[in-house]
């Protein structure tokens, strides 16, 4: 395990939190009630607010005297090392909650684990993480059962976003040699023991919300942290326009 | 020229009482729990603080006023540090800040023995907990959303006075 691991670490869990923290803001003022607006816009910031702690000592890690701001909005697309599936547009309302389910259940095991991480300073970061996860999660999951058992077009439309997003789950449990190298040094939880857990969990709220997970679905081509979607670049451009206009300026 | 006048770290949490929360601004943030330690050396101090909520925005403005407030008072190297373990917990408020808090129109966090099983983070039929009214003390309130006004708060309405609310909720 290097500091070079450590660091491309930080920034996996960083932009995944940014990215989809992005994208959950653009519900803001477009929500389909305003408590979910508010609820939206809540999580968001809880997204972006732990992105700047993973983003902040990612900077740190590396040494080069880049800070979370200048990782946000100085890098480009191929630097980035979100998921596909947290960089896809917003969709429809039931695409971003099931989304949000997908990503949360992932999230709350992830932060579960890194709370015992052999890296104190990650370990803290991720307790307090975990406590926000935990209503992140209670919020989809409801979510996602008054869509799934509601009207028939509330579940037609749930299980539409639950078809099209299940290809994207499995890069979320691919571990590659930066996570196994981590996982052996007590860093990083081992995905292969994640996995099943994450299963059985989105399963249950499958069930409850009499949605079925598509069984026949073809992986990614390539389900690797750093590849992307047409998707981001384009999101990226509005994110980082304003600093890049204005280098330097604080607000 | 200020003469600074306090010198223990008795004196600086004194001087930190006066430091608000933005959001809550019945309440500092030496009783919310948010200080976490004090350090001095000569002029120089550190203060360590813990985030409520990793994205709160109220926190840059505490970092701020901690500075000012400390600079006020004739220290001329203040740094604030953040510390995020143990993660802070509304366990770390009194009982007597959660009666400003219920005078002030916030129903304060309620105790409660949440399980930490999945299945309480994934049923619509979960355990809430039963949250008095801020206004008329009624306890016939119901959950609207778990989300509000600011990240440590969530709405409320109580069906007997008839009044939204404020719930300054369990973390």
């Amino acid at each position: 395990m290097s500091n070079d691991d450590l660091f491309e670490y930080l920034l996996r869990l960083g932009d995944d939190r940014l990215v989809l923290g992005h994208r959950l803001s653009e519900w803001c003022g477009h929500g389909p009630i305003l408590e979910e607006d508010i609820a939206l816009a809540n999580i968001a910031l809880d997204l972006i607010g732990q992105a700047t702690l993973y983003l902040h000592f990612a900077g740190e890690v590396e040494g080069k005297g880049r800070n979370e701001d200048a990782l946000a909005y100085f890098r480009e697309e191929v630097e980035f090392r979100n998921l596909k599936m947290v960089e896809l547009p917003i969709g429809d309302f039931a695409f971003t909650i099931v989304r949000q389910l997908l990503f949360d259940a992932f999230s709350f095991l992830q932060m579960q684990e890194l709370q015992k991480s052999a890296n104190s300073e990650l370990a803290g970061i991720a307790s307090k993480g975990y406590k926000e996860v935990r209503y992140h999660l209670r919020h989809s999951s409801e979510w996602l059962q008054r869509l799934g058992d509601g009207t028939e077009e509330s579940h037609d439309r749930a299980q539409k976003a639950v078809d099209d997003l299940w290809r994207y789950t499995r890069e979320m449990f691919a571990a590659d040699e930066v996570e196994e190298r981590l996982h052996a040094a007590g860093i990083a939880p081992d995905l292969r023991m994640l996995e099943p857990q994450w299963r059985t969990m989105v399963a249950d709220v499958m069930q409850r919300s009499t949605l079925s997970i598509p069984s026949d679905v073809p992986p990614l081509e390539q389900d690797e942290r750093g590849r992307h979607t047409e998707y981001l670049g384009h999101m990226l451009s509005e994110m980082q326009i304003v600093a890049r206009s204005h280098p330097g300026a604080e607000w | 020229m200020v003469t600074r006048v306090a010198a223990t770290r008795e004196d600086v949490l004194e001087l930190l009482k006066a430091v608000k929360d933005p959001e809550l601004p019945v309440v500092d943030i030496v009783e919310l729990g948010i200080v976490r330690d004090v350090a001095i050396d000569g002029d120089a101090v550190r203060v360590d603080v813990t985030p409520t909520y990793s994205g709160c925005p109220a926190m840059q403005v505490i970092e701020h006023d901690i500075v000012e407030r400390l600079e006020m008072r004739g220290f001329t190297n203040v740094t604030v540090r953040s510390v995020f373990s143990p993660p802070w917990t509304t366990d770390w408020i009194s009982d007597a800040t959660k009666r400003k808090l219920r005078e002030y129109g916030i129903a304060p966090p309620v105790d409660v023995a949440e399980a930490d099983g999945v299945d309480q983070l994934v049923t619509i039929r979960r355990s809430r907990p039963t949250v008095e009214c801020p206004y008329c003390g009624s306890a016939n309130t119901e959950e609207k959303s778990e989300f509000g006004s600011t990240a440590c708060k969530a709405i409320h309405y109580c069906k007997s006075c008839q009044q939204p609310f404020d719930y300054f909720k369990s973390f």
